[in-house]
């Protein structure tokens, strides 16, 4: 099942369970979804339930956030996370500390969905990765799924979650194919919002990624298989609340730690995966210091050997690998 | 008459547990003598009120309005405890017990007492920072307010919103970006919508927020939705310390809904709130769509506390207001001159609102402040707990919803 069929089901399977939840967002209902993930739900579910906006994010997003001040369960897609930008205010002032300001009285059950990220040639306007800006704040919960599992199993626990949850997709992962497992096709299906999962177990060396970057940590595993490095593959599936724990257990294993992110480096995922290993029992295990792959840090451009280049790749990966471990 | 009257009150007032209540005998005179003028007072009155200006409307709200003796008693009482609660907070505030942004509402009591009176505890509000007013009209108790605002465990908020995030059943704040709460109130306009319980959402901002981006988009969505949402502009001149005149290129702000019927209301006059409220509550009941209303008011206080607010007005214009247009002055006269209350009465009213002002006042300087251990709480609902980081790693808080 790819990721985009994976999070229709999702989307499908909520929208029939609770009356409550509907989707809004620009081109998700008669268009079937600017990326079609939402394609057919319109058709079952009707205007009430899946409404089509006009360009109006900052609008758009702070009626969603109202309507989940009010008892509702909206999902509220932005075509794309760097659109969110023109909302942010309505994310994080809104939604994110609304509970907190309220002392308990207002939850605010809202998911905001959409690709986040880098894509292919689509330029530096349209290829941010926010995942530390949204990671940054108290209040919200920022999940980043990489498989089908991940994003239909996030998707419904996001839905379900009574808090603001940003849900960091990517357009790149849409069309790619997983296998489902026998628990993950089932409706109830949901993966927990807060917990990594080892993608592949390891010994020599620990690589902790989210996103598109998980794959390219995989494939990266498979080739230094051959010659005799084993590593451990954390996928972390949440940015925040992120398991730290997952990860210093896996650096107590294998005692070097590899973080790979597509996002810029300043300030961002793997900056504070490396500060949370220092504070922790982990850092007395390492053997090498933590290293971060990341973005460029440049805006994306939009030649392809250009842009190749600013997001590190299986090759960048394998060669951290071996210059962490000396060999 | 009177004698059997007395007699009957005293029996009444006196009950099982007469001996043990020491004001049993001065409620007793106070009746008394409020009964002796009872026969005296009317039990109702109709008064003119000021035609609105309508946008896109050809009929427009009711030119008099009926007022009962009981709910001229009970707006005035609102309006005074209003009153007096902002201006105990300006003296709160100028001891340093209140601190941050404090923006007092003194003046516009009759906007948010006439509309409360225009509709129901079910229908929803929602207004930007100056919101002491509304969060008394919306239900929250005066010693939760003054609390709230001197940062004790007592406050509507545990202490943890302050003056501009206070909340209550149907009454989403308190919000401190300006222009954000009118998306979020079309937002809630859509949950009375799609809930179809026939609630309908009252959104507020001000002269200022007025040209906000986000509000034309609201206006768009609501409209083409046709969202039960009353877009309610309360002008009152300044947005902070600039003139109407010098911020919008169109100070007609109930035409700039433009597609969006309009009308523009005496928000001074607390029936011109109430009665324009009603029709434009049918209006949106009624499934047509979003309206708005613009009420004229003022603010006696600067901006906030920081502002003295007069480098942009004069002392007169402030004076001038307060002389021929106080909204609780008019209502008080319109009550003492069509025999539905008396000079007397409104005083004691005056007297037990001080009264009710200092004890919630004593309250709030003297509850304790929030334990440290409530700094992680509320971040996220219905979680287990969990550990929230403190300043350094070593300090850390548990956090439950």
């Amino acid at each position: 099942m790819t990721v985009r069929d994976a999070l229709n089901q999702a989307l499908d399977e909520e929208l029939e369970r609770d009356e409550k939840v509907f989707l809004l967002g620009e081109e998700v209902a008669q268009y079937d979804g600017a990326y079609k993930i939402s394609r057919g739900l319109w058709k079952k579910y009707g205007d009430k339930r899946i409404i089509d906006t006009p360009i109006s994010e900052m609008g758009f997003t702070g009626i969603a956030v109202g309507a989940a001040m009010a008892g509702l369960r909206p999902i509220c897609e932005f075509m794309t996370f760097n659109f969110s930008m023109q909302a942010i205010d309505q994310v994080i002032n809104s939604a994110g500390k609304t509970l907190y300001m309220s002392a308990g009285m207002v939850p605010v059950p809202v998911v905001f969905r959409g690709p986040n990220g880098a894509s292919a040639g689509v330029g530096a306007q349209h290829s941010q990765c926010f995942a530390a800006w949204y990671g940054h704040c108290p209040g919200l919960k920022v999940v980043s799924p990489w498989s089908s599992e991940d994003a239909k199993g996030l998707l419904k626990a996001s839905v379900r979650d009574d808090n603001p949850v940003v849900m960091l997709e990517n357009e790149l992962m849409y069309g790619v194919p997983f296998e489902m497992s026998e628990e993950a096709q089932s409706k109830d299906f949901l993966v927990p919002i807060g917990k990594a999962k080892i993608e592949r177990q390891g010994t020599h060396v620990t690589l902790v990624s989210h996103s598109r970057s998980v794959g390219h940590c995989l494939e990266a595993a498979a080739v230094l298989v051959k010659e005799g490095v084993e590593c451990e593959v954390v996928n972390l599936r949440t940015i925040r609340p992120m398991d730290v724990e997952s990860i210093e257990a896996s650096v107590v294993k294998t005692n070097h730690l590899i973080t790979v992110e597509g996002g810029w480096p300043q300030f961002g995922v793997g900056a504070e995966i490396c500060a949370r290993i220092m504070e922790g029992p982990a850092f007395n295990y390492l053997d090498a210091p933590a290293v971060r792959l990341t973005g460029a840090d440049v805006p994306m451009p939009y030649a392809k050997v250009l842009e190749e280049n600013c997001l590190p790749q299986v090759k960048d990966i394998i060669f951290a690998v071996k210059k962490t471990l000396n060999i | 008459m009177r004698k059997m009257l007395l007699a009957a009150l005293s029996r009444v007032l006196q009950g099982p547990a007469a001996a043990a209540r020491p004001g049993a005998v001065s409620e007793v005179s106070r009746v008394v003598v409020a009964s002796r003028n009872y026969a005296d007072f009317t039990s109702e009155a109709t008064f003119d009120i000021k035609k609105c200006d309508l946008h896109r409307l050809e009929e427009g709200p009711p030119v008099t309005a009926v007022l009962t003796r009981e709910e001229g008693l009970h707006y005035y009482r609102t309006m005074q405890t209003i009153r007096r609660m902002e201006l105990k907070s300006d003296q709160l505030y100028k001891q340093k017990i209140i601190r941050g942004f404090c923006h007092l509402y003194d003046g516009q009591e009759a906007c948010c007492v006439g509309l409360e009176a225009a509709i129901k505890p079910t229908d929803h509000l929602i207004t930007a920072y100056r919101a002491h007013g509304y969060a008394y009209t919306r239900g929250t108790s005066v010693r939760e307010i003054l609390a709230e605002l001197t940062g004790r465990k007592g406050g509507c908020a545990k202490g943890k919103g302050g003056s501009m995030h206070m909340y209550a059943q149907n009454f989403y704040g308190g919000n401190g970006i300006v222009g954000a709460q009118v998306p979020l109130g079309a937002g809630i306009a859509l949950a009375c919508k799609y809930f179809g319980k026939d609630e309908i959402c009252l959104t507020l901002y001000g002269d200022g927020a007025a040209n906000q981006g986000q509000i034309f988009e609201t206006y768009n969505m609501a409209a083409l939705w046709k969202l039960p949402c009353i877009f309610i502009c309360e002008n009152n001149r300044y947005g902070m310390g600039t003139s109407v005149e010098r911020a919008a290129a169109s100070t007609d702000y109930y035409k700039r809904g433009d597609y969006i019927p309009g009308i523009r209301v005496d928000g001074m006059d607390i029936l011109c709130v109430r009665e324009a409220t009603k029709f434009a509550a049918e209006h949106c009941r009624s499934g047509k769509g979003p309206m708005l209303m613009e009420l004229q008011t003022y603010r006696y206080h600067g901006h906030s506390m920081s502002d003295p607010g007069i480098s942009y007005r004069t002392r007169e214009e402030i004076q001038e207001v307060r002389s021929k247009s106080d909204p609780i002055t008019l209502l008080k006269d319109r009550m003492v001159n069509n025999s539905l209350s008396s000079v007397e009465e409104l005083k004691e009213i005056d007297v037990e609102v001080r009264k009710e002002i200092e004890e919630a006042a004593q309250f709030a300087t003297t509850d304790p402040e929030p334990p440290l251990e409530e700094l992680g709480n509320h971040i996220y609902k219905n979680e287990p707990p969990f550990e929230v980081r403190g300043p350094s790693q070593w300090i850390k808080y548990k956090s439950v919803g």
